[in-house]
């Protein structure tokens, strides 16, 4: 039984998408959908299969877009977070801004950032910043601020200034916080990429989803399309393993709640 | 030889006096307690001696030294164990030592070294999460003695425990006082507890929070199991209850 259990367990996420897969594979097959409206998941694979290597390179270019936006980003959602938690005032003022920056589409940045920038990497780095170091920010500050206020105080006791309470208590109080906005981030910084690339370059994922659809490969478009999602999907798998490896503590804290 | 003097201490929190006038002396190596209801404002008298909140007047001596308002002092062990979940024992006891500004290493070291008088042995790289509530006490007990082997203010120590384990909790504390010595203030709120541990009680009574009595156990230690059900004991519990009925 507990066998059984665990099987379905394990099938249950995967199982509406298989459905779909396989529905889809036998209406293209049957010709209910025509192919050049909508190719069947046996030609999306082919076409990967076929594209492999050039979809490599270009994946190339984007992850490593991806990777610098994200790491820039990281690192300038840490300061922001740590600005506005440590000072009151500032926080204040930094907030609504913080807001603003969200509220723009990314669409409408692109070209723009393309323009002052010029057609490589920047633009899209940039871009990538813009849209992966908000999660980062709210996630830490949230974080910053769920700390234990008698724990602040108990170091506040032992002598430790500013410095030592936000190491020892602040930060690692906000690591559940920030892997949850990594998480996001990293979704954001991989479609915050193709979206760049769409807009202007001339390698990376976006740009030949650009060419393929302007060629009309319906097969190509959804091969990449499909790529992308596993990428993301496995980036977010690496953080996971990441939050696993920097959090040890964690594993301890289920074992108490299944109980 | 007295330890720890605060003299005439008064607490004002938005035109409301939380404390008024408090005054009380530790000698070396003695455990008194602060017995009294809850908000009769001994937290507020703690966080004053440990120099988080600065007194409206008075003053707080730490061997003669003036350390009013001034924190690092003596250690404070707050109603919650406050295990950081985050850090292994070892580190969540060393890290007044860590605060005071030892490599993290030498710490670890200084820190082991109490493990087996405190009961904790083995206890060093688990995750306070995995430990029951008893064992976390003792280590948050350990981190405040690490903290200061001087003076350590102890706010509700076992009140978070079932009665068993405080009971066990209480002969382990009796039993590591022995050896370490460490001069102490403890808050609460359990006459029995008072009694049982304490070399004096003084009694504080709201609001604005007095100490408005003093008692002086003078049972010698170590105390037996049958102190608790002696004559001797049930005649301090009956003063004491008294008293309370009287003034509050």
């Amino acid at each position: 039984m507990k066998f059984l259990k665990k099987a379905i367990n394990k099938i249950a996420p995967v199982s509406i998408i298989l459905l779909v897969l396989i529905v889809w594979q036998i209406k293209s097959s049957d010709g209910t959908i025509p192919g050049f409206m909508l190719p069947s998941p046996i030609d999306v694979v082919k076409a990967f299969i076929g594209d492999f290597f050039l979809l490599m390179d270009h994946a190339r270019y984007s992850l490593t877009e991806a990777f610098a936006g994200l790491t820039i980003g990281v690192a300038l959602g840490f300061v922001i977070a740590m600005v506005m938690d440590r000072f009151e005032i500032a926080g204040k003022a930094i907030y609504p801004v913080l807001i603003i920056t969200q509220t723009i589409p990314t669409v409408a940045l692109a070209p723009l950032l393309v323009l002052w920038f010029g057609y490589e990497m920047t633009p899209k780095i940039i871009l990538i910043i813009i849209t992966s170091f908000f999660p980062i920010t709210i996630g830490l500050l949230d974080g910053f601020k769920s700390a234990d206020k008698d724990a602040l105080n108990l170091m506040k006791a032992m002598g430790a200034g500013p410095v030592k309470r936000f190491f020892h208590v602040k930060v690692p109080s906000a690591a559940g916080h920030f892997f949850s906005g990594l998480r996001i981030s990293v979704s954001y910084s991989i479609i915050g990429a193709v979206v760049a690339e769409w807009l202007g370059g001339f390698n990376g994922l976006g740009v030949y989803m650009t060419r393929v659809r302007k060629a009309y490969a319906f097969d190509k478009m959804f091969a990449v399309i499909f790529f992308i999602s596993a990428l993301s999907l496995l980036l977010m798998y690496a953080v996971t393993l990441l939050q696993k490896i920097c959090m040890p503590w964690l594993k301890y804290k289920k074992e108490e709640k299944s109980e | 030889m007295s330890k720890l003097n605060v003299e005439n201490v008064s607490v004002t929190f938005d035109d409301k006096k939380i404390i008024e006038n408090i005054s009380l002396e530790l000698k070396d190596g003695e455990i008194v307690s602060l017995l009294g209801v809850s908000g009769a404002g001994k937290t507020t008298l703690f966080n004053v001696i440990a120099g988080l909140v600065t007194p409206e007047t008075g003053k707080v001596y730490l061997e003669g030294e003036d350390i009013t308002g001034k924190t690092g002092k003596v250690s404070y062990m707050l109603q919650k164990d406050l295990m950081l979940p985050f850090k292994t024992i070892v580190d969540n006891v060393s890290l007044p030592l860590v605060v005071r500004g030892e490599k993290k290493k030498q710490a670890r070291e200084t820190a082991s070294k109490y493990f087996e008088e405190f009961g904790l042995k083995g206890c060093e790289k688990m995750y306070p999460d995995q430990l029951s509530g008893g064992m976390r006490q003792r280590a948050a007990f350990l981190r405040t003695y690490l903290f200061s082997d001087n003076v350590a203010l102890l706010d509700e120590p076992f009140s978070a425990l079932d009665t068993i384990t405080k009971s066990d909790m209480h002969k382990w504390y009796l039993n590591v006082m022995e050896q370490i010595k460490l001069s102490t203030v403890f808050i609460t709120h359990d006459i029995d507890e008072a009694i049982k541990l304490s070399d004096r009680i003084y009694i504080m009574t709201g609001k604005p929070g007095k100490i408005t009595k003093e008692i002086i156990v003078n049972t010698p230690k170590p105390r037996d199991k049958a102190f608790a059900l002696s004559d001797e004991f049930v005649a301090y519990k009956r003063e004491i209850m008294e008293y309370l009925e009287k003034n509050i």
